[in-house]
């Protein structure tokens, strides 16, 4: 234990329950915060990034702002949705509140920043706070295709699925000229919203508006925004020999690595994987083991992923939950002020 | 024959050695129920009633005279039951289908027809095709228009190709007759009694049926039946049946030590009978008094009812052919032998709750009780109506098929079915809730309905002994299946194999067993009958004869059995204790098939399993939303178009506008909704460990662990302990292991996947082996000190939702009668303040409180009270005293005010006497 004492705090996970290092030392509401020396202290670090999908480390920051971001993110970063849908016929099998549902579940491209939330359900849309769209699907029968060629509906019917793909973006007033048809609509091609058999017939109006997650969950940017803290691994008591082999199973790959010097095998952490453990703590199932290690986790060190829906990208989701987090402060300090 | 006995019964030192298990027998079940289906008991035996047992019925009644007419008569000569149809007015009718009747509220019935031949003044006239009634017919039955359908027809009549049938649509509505359990009737039964050993026999004939009970009181033995009013010592019912001497009688008994028997005797010498007629004329005077006399019964003498009543009545079931008695002393004798013999061991008691004992009555069988008893009352009345018309001086000649109106024989089987009131006058019989509703919450549920089985014991009996498993239900009741509660033990569910039977003609039996080596019991002596090498042959609880050679005989009957000469469902065996065979071919006998074992091998062998895999042979040859939740409602208005409240916003699903039988106007209305899990809704994983929501929680506030991933459900982990559901914390972790891998666990009790193996599984992806990972709370965003279980369980929505029972009231309806406020949700009604409320309050001393909640609150009324009389009066005015001075109004609860007035109804005058609060 004495080795883990650093001046780092951390949180070590025993074989029952997650404890702290300093359980009596100072909290983070005891920290006098200075903004001089969190910034000297802030670091992220970009692990890796593409459209959907970013890993990046937030270190020298308090849980409680980590997972205001994260919280942020999940439910007040506003997106585009589907929100009303006026039905003008549904003939087919599927209730139209069931559908409505379903199309409010589709992903939209479409930059939220450029639109306005609407402040009046009962008024009616604008340019700047409503994307129209219309779905207009009819299924027949498909007289190329005789039924001795093919039994598969795909084949003997026409538009017997309808696929998101299908959903065609209407412009409303100076909308075409501001945006690219390529840039409005839904981000997924072939999201299937109903199954339809000749004679059925879909002709829907739908309207997407602005909003957050707080007010339903199609409106949140985000799949999911989490972050772990880093997992950091102690070999406290040297393990030779088989167990070393068997502490290397206990991790994930790559983890612990076993050494050769001379005549000895012994186990040591690769610190660059360290960081992809699991934290699964198998090593309690070895009597032998269980005190050669020491499994914690530095608390101030937070590895974010970011798994965006597609509207905004990853890093662009972050920015605006800082920005909400801005104007959420400046608000008060408004208040406050008054 | 020595060497089909070898066969047959092989050399008994094997029969211990354990028959070789097929591999895989299980199969069979399956192919089984191929062929057979579950509900085939009902449709078999509504069958057996519709084309058999109907015509037995019209046979037995077919003849009507009446007292003014010597000639004339009424005789029916055949009856059908025709296709299901509907009456479209001008005596159209078509075809109809059940949905149709279901859709319309009517009864999916077909027309019962007779051919008569009756006499109209002194003509002779024919008729055929006469409609007499309208029989409900069941689903996929032979009549039904389902049966034999293919998939496609059946969808055509909107019918689901997986509905079972085997239910009744009346006034639209399916009802199933439940299957009865009960004692199987014309047997012995042995038991425990008030006095010691007695042996009960339930006589049932088509038009009697009454218990005949013999049992020893002292040391004297009686028998006992309703038709006398003391128990009669049975030596004089033998004299009574012409067994006259005390030698005979003992040797009709035939226990060995003829002693036992002294003081029963004895009863005669003391009471002088010595001669059939002074039997009679004793038996005469222990005759229960006769309701009504008629005129044919005035020059009746006593002694002839009590013949007449020993030959009909008691032991009904045991033929009496010109008062010759022989048999049914021979019965009898055996009755007091049982008793007699009961008395010294233990092993002679019967166990009444012994599936042998019991026989299941199915839709078929009621609704013949029941229709017999119509058609004998439809006769009546058209006697009755004779009777009182002929004499009648008139223009026209008096033709009787005026009078034979369908109306009676249709309501009666209507009303029976819908309401489950099966009243059977002649058999003064009464039973409630024979029918219900068939539950259509799930495809099983209504299944089960089907093999369902009730037991005729009243649940209010406090006795455990009908309610536990007995091992004779094997293979024939479910053992596990049984409702929890008051009802627990006495409704069982039939196990999958099972088949109940339908009667079967006894005649070819008869003959079978004579040729087999029986000496009929008119011919052979008393004194051989109990005779040590003889066995007793039963049919159907009837005595046929004796044999010498009873492996011999049961040899021929299987084998005659197994070659089909005989119906596969007649059962024989024997019984050593008692030294005879019985033979059953009544219906409502449970049975099953079994493997044939010969000389200890199983003739099904492992070339027929792969047989029957391969498809070559059937068994018939071996014999030869997550988010979103949608619920039905359904509401019916009628003629008051959208009057009724509605109660929740709904969506309007379908609308169905039509006519029912009466030609009213019938306006159906599905309604739907669309429901979102809340608070208060219950749930359940499918290991009992139910539970309904008690906060929803926004995702950012949900614990996530180092994958992201946040639960749906937070189980309180205290659910555990008490209840030891373990397959939940299995189904838990091999859940997890499963998904990880991309494969299936197998978890039930009888084997699977061990916990190591998931634990190392779980391990192997980098999981805790315990299945136990670090959270971070999703308000702090610290990890949580404890390591949470997680992973997939499946889990159900059950249909208690709030929004159907949520309920407040303020001010609302009152009950008519007592002015207090109703109650239940549907009424709008109030909450109870019940007895341990009221206590609470007295308790406290609240007494004002106690006065406003029973009284203010429910049901205040101003009373006019007279001080001088003290009755009650009526706008200030005493209508006694005729004087309005003395007359004070009070506060008093309604139901005091109803209970005075009530007492003055009966002439019982309450007087109030009314004082100064504070003197
Ligand atoms: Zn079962
Ligand atoms: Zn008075």
């Amino acid at each position: 234990m004495e080795t883990v004492n650093d001046e780092k705090p951390r949180v070590i996970l025993t074989e029952h329950k997650v404890v702290e290092n300093f359980p009596q030392g100072p909290t983070v509401y005891d920290d006098h915060f200075d903004a001089k020396y969190f910034k000297k202290k802030l670091q992220i670090v970009v692990i890796r990034r593409n459209n959907t999908d970013m890993e990046f480390d937030l270190i020298g920051i308090q849980h409680f702002l980590a997972n205001t971001f994260r919280r942020l993110m999940l439910s007040e970063v506003p997106t585009m949705a589907i929100d009303k849908v006026h039905v003008l016929n549904n003939t087919s099998i599927i209730q139209d509140e069931v559908l409505a549902h379903r199309l409010g579940l589709i992903p939209l491209k479409a930059d939220p920043r450029l639109f306005q939330s609407v402040a009046d359900v009962n008024e009616a849309p604008t340019e700047k706070n409503t994307l129209e769209f219309e779905l207009k699907v009819k299924c027949s029968h498909n007289r190329e295709i005789s039924k001795k060629e093919s039994s598969r509906a795909e084949d003997i019917y026409k538009n017997s699925n309808v696929y998101s793909k299908q959903i065609k973006w209407v412009p409303i007033g100076s909308q075409r000229s501001r945006f690219n048809e390529s840039d409005v609509g839904p981000i997924h091609q072939d999201i299937l919203i109903a199954k339809m058999r000749p004679g059925h017939e879909l002709d829907l109006k739908l309207f997407a508006t602005k909003s957050n997650g707080k007010d339903h969950a199609k409106f949140s940017p985000v799949a999911t925004a989490f972050y772990r803290l880093l997992p950091d691994i102690k070999i406290v008591k040297p393990v030779e020999g088989e167990a070393a082999f068997r502490l290397q199973k206990c991790f994930s790959q790559g983890v612990i690595s076993v050494r050769k010097e001379n005549d000895r095998q012994y186990a040591v952490v690769n610190e660059s994987h360290a960081r992809y453990d699991t934290g699964c703590r198998n090593v309690f199932r070895y009597d032998d083991l269980k005190d050669s290690v020491v499994m914690s986790k530095i608390q101030d060190h937070f590895i974010f992923t970011i798994e965006s829906v597609g509207a905004l990208p990853p890093d662009a989701i972050f920015r605006e939950a800082l920005s909400v987090l801005k104007a959420k402060c400046s608000a008060l300090l408004t208040e406050l002020n008054v | 024959m020595d060497t089909l006995n070898q066969e047959l019964f092989g050399e008994p030192c094997t029969y211990k050695q354990p028959v070789k298990e097929i591999e895989e027998k299980w199969k069979l079940v399956p192919a089984f129920l191929k062929i057979k289906g579950l509900v085939k008991q009902h449709i078999d035996s509504f069958n057996y009633f519709i084309n058999v047992d109907i015509k037995k019925i019209v046979e037995a009644n077919n003849y009507v005279t009446c007292d003014a007419d010597p000639l004339f008569y009424i005789k029916y000569t055949n009856v059908y039951v025709g296709s299901p149809d509907v009456d479209e007015g001008f005596n159209i009718s078509k075809l109809t289908t059940p949905h149709e009747c279901r859709l319309r509220d009517m009864t999916y019935s077909a027309p019962i027809t007779v051919d008569i031949e009756y006499s109209r003044g002194t003509q002779k006239v024919a008729k055929t095709g006469l409609l007499i009634g309208r029989m409900p017919i069941m689903l996929k039955s032979s009549n039904c228009v389902l049966s034999n359908k293919s998939e496609f027809e059946l969808a055509k009549m909107h019918e689901c190709p997986l509905d079972p049938g085997g239910y009744f649509v009346v006034k639209g509505q399916e009802k199933v007759i439940l299957i009865q359990e009960q004692l199987s009737k014309n047997r012995m039964l042995v038991e425990e009694g008030k006095w010691g050993a007695q042996c009960q026999v339930a006589s049932s004939t088509h038009d009697r049926k009454s218990p005949t009970i013999v049992f020893v009181k002292g040391n004297k033995y009686f028998l006992g039946h309703n038709m006398f009013t003391d128990p009669i010592p049975v030596s004089i019912i033998f004299k009574a049946m012409d067994f006259l001497s005390d030698l005979e009688i003992c040797e009709v008994i035939g226990i060995p030590d003829i002693h036992q028997l002294t003081p029963t005797l004895e009863e005669c010498h003391k009471l002088q009978i010595y001669t059939q007629e002074a039997a009679w004329n004793y038996l005469g005077t222990k005759m229960v008094a006769k309701r009504y006399v008629t005129s044919a019964s005035s020059v009746r003498t006593p002694a002839d009812d009590a013949r007449d009543a020993l030959a009909t009545t008691i032991l009904a079931h045991v033929p009496v052919e010109e008062y010759n008695f022989k048999s049914k002393a021979v019965y009898l004798g055996l009755m007091i032998k049982r008793v007699i013999q009961a008395q010294s061991d233990k092993q002679f008691l019967d166990d009444r709750d012994y599936y042998g004992n019991k026989r299941m009555e199915l839709a078929g069988s009621l609704i013949s009780l029941m229709f017999e008893d119509v058609f004998k009352r439809f006769n009546f009345d058209l006697k009755s109506i004779a009777d009182k018309t002929i004499p009648k001086i008139r223009a026209s000649q008096f033709d009787v098929i005026k009078y034979m109106r369908s109306e009676l024989i249709t309501s009666c089987l209507v009303f029976a079915i819908s309401t489950g009131n099966w009243t059977i006058k002649r058999f003064k019989m009464e039973r409630l809730g024979v029918t219900q509703v068939v539950s259509r919450l799930s495809y099983k549920a209504a299944l089960g309905m089907m093999t369902r089985v009730n037991s005729q014991f009243e649940s209010t009996r406090k006795v455990s002994g009908p309610r536990s498993l007995q091992p004779s239900q094997w293979g024939m009741l479910c053992p596990s299946d049984t409702p929890e509660g008051e009802s627990c033990g006495l409704v069982k569910n039939l196990a999958l194999m099972t088949h109940i039977t339908t009667d079967i003609n006894e005649y070819p039996i008869k003959r079978l067993v004579k040729n087999a080596g029986l000496q009929d019991i008119s011919i052979v002596a008393s004194k051989a009958i109990h005779s040590p090498a003889a066995y007793i042959v039963f049919l159907n609880g009837n005595i046929l004869g004796v044999t010498t050679n009873y492996q011999n005989m049961i040899s021929i009957f299987r084998l005659m059995r197994r070659e089909g000469q005989i119906s596969s469902y007649a059962s024989i065996y024997v019984n050593f204790l008692h030294k005879c065979i019985y033979i059953s071919s009544d219906g409502g006998r449970l049975c099953r098939p079994y493997i044939i074992v010969q000389k200890g091998q199983p003739l099904l062998n492992q070339s027929h399993m792969t047989e029957l895999e391969k498809g070559i042979r059937s068994f018939a040859d071996f014999l030869h939303d997550g988010e979103c939740d949608n619920s039905l409602l359904i509401f019916e208005y009628k003629d008051t178009p959208l009057s009724y409240r509605i109660i929740e916003p709904s969506y309007v699903e379908k609308v169905l506008v039509s006519t029912n039988e009466q030609d009213t106007t019938l306006i159906k209305i599905l309604l739907r909704q669309t429901r979102r899990p809340e608070v208060g809704d219950k749930f359940s994983s499918r290991h009992g460990q139910k539970g309904v929501v008690g906060l929803i929680v926004e995702q950012k506030d949900m614990p996530f662990n180092e994958d992201g991933i946040c639960p749906n459900i937070v189980m309180n982990p205290h659910g555990y302990p008490s209840r030891m559901t373990v397959g939940k914390l299995l189904e838990l972790l091999s859940g997890k292991a499963g998904t990880l891998e991309g494969k299936f666990h197998y978890g039930t009790a009888f084997g699977g996947s061990k916990v190591e193996d998931v634990g190392e599984e779980l391990a192997k992806h980098g999981y805790s082996y315990q299945g136990k990972d670090v959270f971070y709370s999703g308000i702090t965003g610290e990890p949580l000190e404890a390591y949470i279980y997680s992973g997939p369980v499946y889990y159900q929505k059950l249909k208690h939702m709030v929004q159907d029972k949520i309920h407040a009231r303020a001010r609302g309806p009152r009950a008519v009668l007592t002015r207090q406020p109703t109650e239940g949700r549907s009424r709008d009604g109030g909450l109870r303040f019940g007895e341990m409320e009221r206590d609470c309050l007295i308790g406290y001393a609240a007494s004002m409180m106690l006065v406003e909640r029973l009284m203010v609150s429910s049901d205040q009324c101003d009373v006019d009270v007279c001080n001088k009389c003290g009755r009650l009066g009526y706008c200030g005015w005493c209508n006694s005293c005729k004087s309005s001075g003395q007359v004070s109004s009070i506060v008093m609860p309604y139901a005091c005010k109803l209970l005075l007035t009530e007492l003055q109804a009966m002439n019982i005058s309450p007087r109030l006497t009314l004082s100064h609060y504070c003197q």
